[in-house]
């Protein structure tokens, strides 16, 4: 009988468990990597040896409140000291301790071995973007949250979350990356410190300004994997995901090729005489990603905080001086878009700024007129 | 010192109602009085409470469901900045001196402070320093938003704000260091006659340490953020590659102050729960001389733990591995106390009054933040658990129901001490439940948070974050509307009630001088030292 209502209480607990596995996970990921299967080993071993302390420690408790009570009859006792048990549990501790030190010291001796990387990727940390350099291809992009997810994410937007396909996971360009190919990574931040963390690779790093950081990573499986940066960098903070794509050798190969093609082509058309209408269309799209979380979606900015594009006197003034405070920012505030947006984005949203959100301008600039990067 | 006390008294016996307390409000402006000071601390860290807890309940409103619906994401940064810098140096610090100044000299035997002038200066820096950082809320660029860790260079982008929050840090930081040094003055020097150090009650053993912390760490932070200010208004460049600096170099300076200042936040805790555990188990405290010693240890070993904040900055591996060692051993000294809390209540014989019952939930409760700070101590696995909710978890685990139900717990334990009445033990159980079931409602979801891979300090988040999260935000609203009840029993046992008798609770005077002097003690406590066998 009681073995039963045991049984059924388990069943009940798995039926649970498994209603809970449906939407969301309750541990941490074993990963697509060595690397990351042996944090998850060394996370679990720890976890289990806590949970016996815990049995024990919590077992003695409660069954000192259960017995050891006045209401019960119960009369103190009078030890207070002992030193062998003193000894006891001094020394235990410690030997576990030294039992959990040792696998530790493995993992993290393999996990700074950086050495013998079959190819090198160049992370930089941006205020609110991640740049992608693939050092042995000349490959280099950024990459920012999808547009889907940055309208969402405005604040009163109405667009419920949940409708949006990877609501705040999900980025315009995502990493593409080899399996089976020892990948090291280096990082560095362009303006504050930023960290790059995808839990399937099973580590996290900072990117610091003027500093170079490593990590390496082996994929051993196809598929898409999602972070985030975890490192307090500002406003946008919560908005700067991280895609991974994994893919076999020869369509990693052929990806990249697509992209060199696709990125000289970009290049030469960058020299053309662009029609209003384009520079419009591309100044809205670029407008909506990198300057409506700030500005707002009208342009009327944050009163006391943001200021306005509407009717401003930079967006109104000198078109000059209007495309210098965009190329180098202003204040603490208004990053620099010299770097992160192409020559292209720059000409658009300026040429967007000057003859939407309220303004009449009806003058324009073209990409080849901008000498960035 | 004590023949001086004596004849000190002679003389002046008949003047002895001139030493009362003077009429109003000048009264807790010009006081010298070790229970006036102490009342004012923590009335002040009791509001600071009410304030920190309301921007906590601004970021669980924003963060209920996914989406941003009430605030901008600045402004969220600045309610996370905010509410860190206010509950450590607004609620959880002046709550400590509070107690401190009310109960060291009555517990050592002592009528007042060493240096009480001293004493009235360290609490009335307070005000002006928080009245500052409020205003920072409502200055051009808004309050400080880079978090209460202040890591540079996203904290040069801060606005106005910027010079007032490093100006607050130093008051605050000044107030600290002259309490402690009246403290561990008090202690060397005014004790009763046969109150040898290693009689001392635990509360003020842990006191004493956290003092010499005090002493020795609020300095470097000083330091640390007067050198974020002149990189940011002198042209220097400690913190800035482009000039030669280096930014972690700051997180290094802040962290050889930030633990330690954990460990401040605790300490005193672990000798409040070591008073109280005895005195309701009925029974000495178990293992009094290897409790000083542990405190002392965890003392110590906190000055060399820092760089565990900064496994993932890319430190040689040699750093690595030396800081995962050093802060594992944390846990043995740890361990001894929580083991021998748990000997003290073994064959005792237990009453569970309020006090009693948040002391026990704190040993449980903390012993669950030990565990998470034990997971994380190990290098590599914290690569997966930094930054994430994982830590919130247990930095909360270790703060709330760690310190702060420290000082309710002594709270409820000293009050009727402190106001001659009983508090209403009901009310006081009920607040107990409360407090108790939200506290593990708001927290214990975000370990589950972040082990699937939620980052902290976030506005928003994916969708697969959504129930813990809901979870986290009704058990913080049960949370903080529960403090309301704490207040009205306070405010109630202040106002009268059931007349406590000196003792308090049952064979209380066994269990420290406190218990021996009337409830409420005199203005001037031990006007005649005690003599302590």
């Amino acid at each position: 009988m009681r073995k039963l209502r045991l049984w059924l209480a388990g069943l009940g607990l798995a039926f649970l468990w498994g209603q809970a596995e449906a939407d969301y996970t309750l541990n941490l990921t074993e990963g697509v990597t060595e690397l990351s299967r042996d944090v998850h080993d060394l996370h679990m071993v720890i976890f289990w040896i806590c949970v016996a302390i815990g049995v024990l420690v919590y077992g003695l408790i409660i069954y000192s409140i259960a017995n050891h009570r006045k209401s019960k009859g119960a009369i103190a006792a009078d030890f207070h000291e002992n030193t062998k048990l003193e000894i006891v549990w001094t020394v235990i501790p410690f030997l576990i301790l030294i039992g959990m030190a040792i696998p530790a010291t493995r993992v993290m001796i393999k996990i700074y071995d950086t050495s013998g990387a079959d190819m090198t990727i160049k992370v930089t940390g941006y205020q609110w973007k991640w740049r992608y350099e693939y050092l042995d291809e000349g490959l280099d992009f950024f990459s920012t949250l999808d547009a889907d997810s940055n309208r969402a994410r405005q604040t009163g937007s109405g667009i419920r979350p949940a409708s949006v396909d990877n609501y705040l996971l999900n980025v315009d360009k995502p990493l593409v990356l080899p399996t089976h190919k020892k990948i090291r990574f280096v990082f560095t931040g362009a303006d504050v410190l930023h960290s790059w963390w995808v839990p399937a690779l099973g580590w996290k790093k900072d990117t610091i300004p003027g500093f170079i950081t490593e990590a390496w990573a082996n994929i051993e499986q196809e598929g898409t994997f999602r972070g985030q940066c975890t490192e307090l960098c500002g406003r946008d903070h919560g908005f700067m995901p991280i895609v991974v794509v994994a893919k076999p050798e020869s369509e990693y190969r052929a990806w990249i090729a697509e992209q060199k093609s696709a990125g000289a082509a970009a290049k030469a058309d960058a020299t053309r005489e662009f029609s209003m209408d384009e520079l419009m269309a591309r100044g809205k799209t670029t407008y909506e990603s990198n300057c409506a979380a700030c500005h707002q979606a009208t342009g009327e900015g944050i009163p006391g905080m943001v200021p306005a594009i509407s009717n401003s006197p930079v967006a109104t003034g000198p078109i000059a001086q209007h495309l210098d405070v965009v190329l180098n920012g202003k204040g603490a505030m208004m990053p620099a878009f010299r770097e992160t947006l192409s020559p292209v984005e720059l000409a658009a949203v300026v040429t967007y700024q000057r003859n939407a959100l309220g303004n009449g301008m009806a003058d324009m600039i073209q990409p080849s007129a901008i000498k960035s990067n | 010192m004590s023949a001086s006390a004596a004849t000190h008294d002679d003389h002046h016996d008949d003047h002895h109602d001139d030493h009362g307390p003077a009429k109003g409000f000048m009264r807790w402006v010009y006081t010298t009085n070790h229970k006036d000071i102490g009342t004012l601390y923590m009335i002040t860290s009791l509001i600071m409470f009410m304030i920190g807890g309301a921007m906590a309940l601004v970021i669980r409103l924003e963060l209920f469901e996914p989406g941003m619906q009430y605030v901008d994401p600045g402004f969220f940064n600045q309610m996370t900045t905010l509410h860190a810098l206010i509950m450590v140096f607004g609620a959880v610090m002046p709550a400590f001196a509070g107690m401190a100044n009310w109960m060291i000299p009555i517990m050592i035997g002592a009528p007042d402070m060493a240096l009480p002038r001293l004493n009235n200066w360290s609490f009335w820096l307070l005000p002006f320093g928080f009245v500052m950082l409020a205003s920072t809320l409502f200055m051009e660029g808004g309050a400080p938003a880079a978090g209460w860790t202040l890591y540079p260079p996203l904290v040069l982008q801060t606005g106005d704000s910027f010079p007032f929050t490093i100006f607050t840090i130093h008051i605050l930081g000044i107030s600290s260091i002259m309490a402690a040094i009246n403290i561990i003055t008090t202690v060397l020097n005014m004790r009763a006659p046969g109150m040898t150090m290693m009689k001392l009650p635990l509360f003020v053993w842990t006191w004493v340490i956290t003092a010499f912390l005090l002493i020795a760490v609020m300095p470097v932070f000083a330091g640390a953020v007067t050198m974020l200010l002149t990189d940011k208004y002198f042209g220097t460049s400690f913190f800035n590659a482009a000039g030669g600096g280096d930014p972690v170099l700051y997180q290094h300076l802040f962290w050889f102050f930030g633990h330690p200042e954990v460990y401040i936040l605790i300490l005193p805790s672990f000798g409040i729960i070591s008073q109280i555990i005895p005195t309701f188990a009925r029974k000495p405290l178990f293992g009094y001389s290897s409790m000083v010693y542990a405190t002392a240890s965890i003392g110590l070993l906190s000055f060399v733990v820092w760089a565990h904040h900064q496994y993932t900055v890319g430190m040689p591996i040699a750093g690595e591995l030396y800081f995962t060692y050093a802060t594992m051993l944390i846990a043995v000294p740890t361990g001894v106390k929580v083991f021998n809390w748990i000997s003290t209540m073994w064959r005792g014989s237990m009453t569970f009054e309020t006090p009693m019952l948040f002391a026990i939930a704190f040993v449980m409760l903390f012993t669950m933040g030990g565990f998470t700070g034990l997971m994380m101590s190990i290098s590599p696995a914290d690569l997966q658990y930094h930054d994430t909710y994982f830590i919130v978890a247990h930095f909360h685990y270790v703060l709330v129901p760690g310190s702060v139900f420290a000082l309710m717990a002594g709270t409820y334990y000293w009050l009727p001490k402190w106001t001659g009445y009983m508090y209403d033990e009901r009310l006081g159980k009920l607040h107990f439940w409360l407090t108790t079931i939200s506290v593990n409602v708001t927290f214990f979801p975000q370990h589950f948070l972040g082990l699937a891979g939620m980052p902290r300090r976030i506005p928003d988040y994916a969708v697969q974050f959504a129930e813990f999260n809901a979870w986290s935000s009704v058990g913080a609203f049960v949370f903080g509307f529960s403090q309301l009840l704490f207040i009205y029993i306070i405010i109630k046992a202040v106002r009268g009630g059931q007349k406590a008798t000196d003792e308090v609770w049952e064979g209380a005077s066994e269990h420290g001088l406190e218990w021996q002097l009337p409830s409420p003690p005199p203005y001037h406590s031990w006007i005649t030292a005690p003599f302590v066998k």
